[in-house]
């Protein structure tokens, strides 16, 4: 194969674990919309802990990103 | 068209300074940020705490609420016998935030977007947990990797995955901050690129607004990010410290 088809093939594979970061951001904030609808007053409180949930699930897809960009800029 | 991995390029201000074996050491553009993130933070600090009264004024209200919400921190991840290590995770928390906030800025240069500099401080903080660690407790820090409460023919294999996970800690807090800053400052470069190559495709660039109000929208995100990022940073340093204070589990 064309090394630099592979190396775009690879690129557009490596996005795909983004798809997992998806669900994971989706679940956090849908799990807690609904926490917080159960329970208003309670919400404020945990804003902190969301956010870094937030952030933890996030960078996960930031790292497959980041395969996808140095398959594409740096090999 | 530039590439969007040139804004990293670290070029040198000056000549070299000295080698270390046959390796140039110059005044970077890297160094200079570095040196204007600290002089911002010194800055800050000083003027927010030049005339402390009992009463605070305005300036010395935004100094407390900085080191406070630091200090609230440390108190919820890592308990009350972790407040010595606040000046720690404030001049960590406070060095990212500001790196990471003046890449922001168009033409700037994005410290925390090289690996080498984030890496530097994730080790800091887990060379801190482990010497901190052993000194206090002695080889009983080694208690770290083994959970309590586990059936014993389940235990070694537990430890195993305990020391791996302890391992990996410094390269996934060093590879989550500079992972962000780089891929969010590439996606920037890329949408402000289809903005230009819109505008050149004749008829179609009257689609190039588009990319533009994306561009902006990406810019709110990034702000969000690299406020966040530093929290993480501090918040997790925090958690490893509270490791390194009550080793058992």
């Amino acid at each position: 194969m064309d090394p630099v088809a592979a190396k775009y093939i690879g690129a557009g594979l490596a996005c795909l674990g983004m798809a997992g970061a998806g669900i994971g951001l989706g679940n956090l904030f849908g799990q807690f919309l609904s926490g917080s609808l159960r329970n208003p007053s309670a919400a404020d409180g945990q804003r902190p802990t969301l956010l870094l949930g937030f952030a933890l699930t996030e960078a996960l897809g930031i790292f497959s990103l980041l395969i996808a960009l140095l398959l594409l800029f740096a090999v | 068209m530039a590439s969007p991995t040139e804004q990293f390029a670290i070029t040198p201000l000056s000549g070299p300074l000295f080698h270390i074996s046959n390796a140039p050491i110059a005044f970077t553009n890297s160094a200079a940020f570095m040196v204007a993130v600290v002089l911002i933070v010194v800055v800050f600090c000083l003027t927010t705490s030049a005339r402390p009264s009992l009463v605070p004024g305005r300036l010395q209200n935004v100094g407390e609420l900085f080191y406070e919400f630091v200090a609230n921190t440390v108190r919820q991840s890592a308990g009350h016998d972790a407040m010595g290590f606040v000046p720690f995770v404030f001049a960590l928390f406070s060095f990212v935030l500001v790196a990471n906030l003046l890449g922001l800025l168009p033409y700037s240069f994005t410290v925390t977007s090289h690996i080498i500099v984030t890496a530097a401080l994730s080790l800091l903080v887990i060379g801190t947990v482990i010497v901190y660690g052993f000194a206090k407790h002695g080889v009983g820090f080694l208690k770290l990797f083994v959970p309590s409460g586990v059936p014993g023919w389940l235990l070694p294999m537990l430890v195993v995955i305990e020391v791996i996970s302890f391992l990996s800690r410094p390269i996934s807090l060093s590879v989550r901050l500079f992972a962000n800053m780089l891929a969010g400052h590439i996606a920037l470069k890329i949408f402000a690129g289809f903005v230009t190559s819109l505008l050149a495709a004749g008829f179609w660039s009257v689609l190039s607004p588009l990319p533009l109000l994306l561009t902006v929208a990406l810019s709110a995100l990034e702000m969000l990010v690299a406020v966040l990022q530093a929290y993480v940073f501090a918040v997790l340093t925090s958690i490893y410290l509270h490791d390194a204070l009550h080793p058992g589990h």
